[in-house]
């Protein structure tokens, strides 16, 4: 901010060359922002456009629907299943980013607040777990859900995991603690607080950004999560997620782009709406994640 | 000797840290240690899910290694990946979030409109770009005839099928920009100032002053780009599913990798070899390998000073 109210004061005091140098600047940098704005909207444009057009033209090389069918949205709604794909999405990513929040706080305050043994070892199975490839552990897993537990079919296997801890989470609840002063906590057990109320009443309400950033993304990634469905809820579509649903929807619809396009929109519309309501937890986390620390 | 008191203190603390870490303890327990045990096991054992397991040695890392068709060309298109996916992603965000903190005027739309796109979900954006390449009728051959310029066949062509995820992935760019935005903020203003005032032009003050500033930041990036790239399994999957014609769920075999096994990774030899053929054994030898180049990449992450961990740590 003040880099830039200095410059532009400069650029007016020596005028002249320098200042037609800085327009000429200005219009360049602008003029690069237009093209990589073009490169980032107009897939979407195209999606929205195609999404509206009649089934035949959605076949053409038009760019511009001639008639305008609102109707495509309302086929794509009441197609059989997709509304239980909403439900089911709902549940997963609601329920899943529940318990995952109230499961990884306490884990997260205890790394980065409480000092013992193995601390060092506990953080770096932490982000091992965070880095590992959920192909890596799936045939056990796979096994033990559907042989022992009967729970295949389901999306029980990959929502009752997250009561215990998600390693991404529990890594970045843990980076925005250590940003919280001790003084405050040490006040707290001065006035007799035990760590569970220091935790609840002291770190809790310092923490909300932080919590904040890790409940979206958590709900990003139960919404966005193609293979768990694929492992576990394939073989009963009326346990498909949005995501799985989708891509057979394209298999069903495979001449209709129209449809298909419109389906997308309607998968891709939430999270986007979710971001413009909390966009400042979002940026903030995803900084979280690759600078502070 | 410990005083008692003291004894029963350390004892409650230790009880305390414990309660707080239980959720996770268990959950490393039964979802990380227990089945990459097994995993490790069924490895050396022939397995189908239905037969108990069978020692037989190293026969499924031989097999995996030298006669699974699909082995060699997943690991070159993840080595493709890794080359040309992830320097492309890097440059092009390092770029975006250049531009970013030089635009002034409507900063604030332009950061939100270039960073959108990364939140479209895997599965529609992969269709969407499906159905934007699309040779013939998509709207990006459209405006390519617009230009004159040759139009090729993206995701149904084995040599444009990387490129056109690329492109994808490109699209997605916006962690990184806002990464490397933050980065670029944080560099001293005051050196670039030093540094105009000794006559250094555009170019000489982005490579001796920014790109050392930042450098850290474009480790990270770099590796964590890898470790991805390593672990990409649904926009691959989608693309060749969607440009194959194949329905979803319905049982219809799908030539894992289409076209021509062009977008293969490795991930997806887990789910061909373990719920296609159900070859448990040799899923796992691929799961060892993917585990293997993870850890291998992660390790990479942490030597870097101060790593992911914060400097106390």
């Amino acid at each position: 901010m003040t880099g830039r109210t200095r410059r532009t004061r400069r650029t007016r005091r020596t005028g002249g060359r320098a200042g037609r140098r800085a327009l000429l600047h200005w219009i360049g940098v602008h003029a690069l922002a237009v093209a990589a704005a073009l490169f980032f909207v107009l897939p979407f444009v195209f999606l929205l456009l195609t999404s509206l057009m009649a089934d035949q033209q959605a076949l053409t090389r038009d760019l511009w629907p001639r008639t305008w069918e609102w109707g495509n949205y309302a086929a794509v709604w009441h197609t059989p299943g997709f509304l239980t794909w909403w439900r089911n999405t709902l549940l997963y990513a609601g329920l899943g980013t529940l318990l995952t929040v109230v499961s990884s706080v306490p884990v997260a305050y205890a790394l980065a607040k409480f000092r013992f043994r193995g601390r060092r070892l506990a953080l770096l199975l932490v982000i091992a777990m965070m880095m590992l490839p959920p192909q890596v552990v799936v045939i056990p897993m796979y096994l033990f859900w559907a042989r022992e537990l009967d729970l295949s079919g389901t999306l029980w296997p990959l929502i009752v995991p997250m009561a215990f801890g998600d390693a991404f989470s529990v890594f970045l609840l843990r980076q925005f603690l250590l940003t919280i002063p001790d003084e405050y906590l040490d006040a707290a057990r001065v006035d007799g607080c035990g760590e569970l109320r220091t935790l609840l009443r002291v770190v809790l309400p310092m923490a909300r950004p932080g919590i904040a950033a890790v409940a979206l993304f958590q709900f990003f990634a139960a919404w966005n999560d193609y293979f768990g469905p694929q492992i576990y809820a394939s073989d009963n579509p009326a346990a498909w997620t949005l995501s799985y649903g989708l891509e057979s929807f394209k298999g069903a619809h495979h001449t209709n782009w129209n449809l298909t396009m419109a389906a997308t929109v309607l998968v891709m519309a939430p999270v986007i709406l979710l971001f413009f309501l909390a966009q400042k937890a979002f940026v903030e986390g995803v900084t979280l994640t690759g600078v502070k620390g | 000797m410990v005083p008692p008191a003291l004894l029963a203190k350390r004892r409650r603390a230790a009880l305390r840290t414990a309660a707080f870490l239980s959720p996770w303890l268990i959950g490393f327990a039964v979802f990380f240690a227990y089945p990459l045990l097994s995993t490790a096991y069924f490895s050396f054992t022939r397995y189908d899910g239905f037969r108990p397991p069978a020692f037989n040695g190293t026969a499924n890392w031989s097999y995996v290694f030298t006669d699974y068709p699909l082995f060699w060309p997943a690991l070159r298109n993840t080595l493709w990946l890794v080359v040309v996916m992830v320097s492309c992603r890097v440059v092009f965000g390092l770029g975006v979030g250049l531009l970013v903190t030089r635009v002034k005027t409507g900063a604030g739309l332009f950061r939100t409109l270039f960073y959108l796109p990364y939140l479209a979900p895997p599965v529609a954006a992969t269709l969407a770009f499906v159905f934007l390449l699309n040779p013939g009728t998509g709207p990006v051959d459209t405006l390519l005839d617009g230009t004159g310029l040759p139009a090729p066949g993206w995701f149904t062509d084995p040599g444009w099928s990387k490129p056109a995820l690329t492109a994808l992935a490109l699209w997605g760019v916006g962690d990184l920009m806002v990464i490397f935005m933050a980065a670029l903020l944080d560099v001293p203003k005051e050196q670039y100032e030093a540094a105009e005032l000794d006559g250094a032009g555009p170019w000489a003050r982005f490579r001796h002053i920014t790109l050392p500033n930042i450098s850290p930041i474009i480790l990270f990036a770099v590796v964590t780009g890898v470790i991805q790239a390593m672990q990409y399994y649904t926009q691959p999957l989608v693309a060749g599913k969607a440009a194959a014609g194949v329905i979803g769920g319905s049982g219809q075999q799908f030539e894992p990798g289409y076209p021509d096994k062009s977008t293969l990774t490795l991930p997806q030899l887990v789910y061909n070899l373990g719920f296609q053929r159900f070859d448990y054994g040799a899923a796992c030898v691929l799961a060892l390998v993917l585990f293997a180049l993870s850890m291998a990449f992660t390790a990479l992450l942490m030597r870097r000073r101060g790593g992911l961990t914060g400097a106390d740590a």
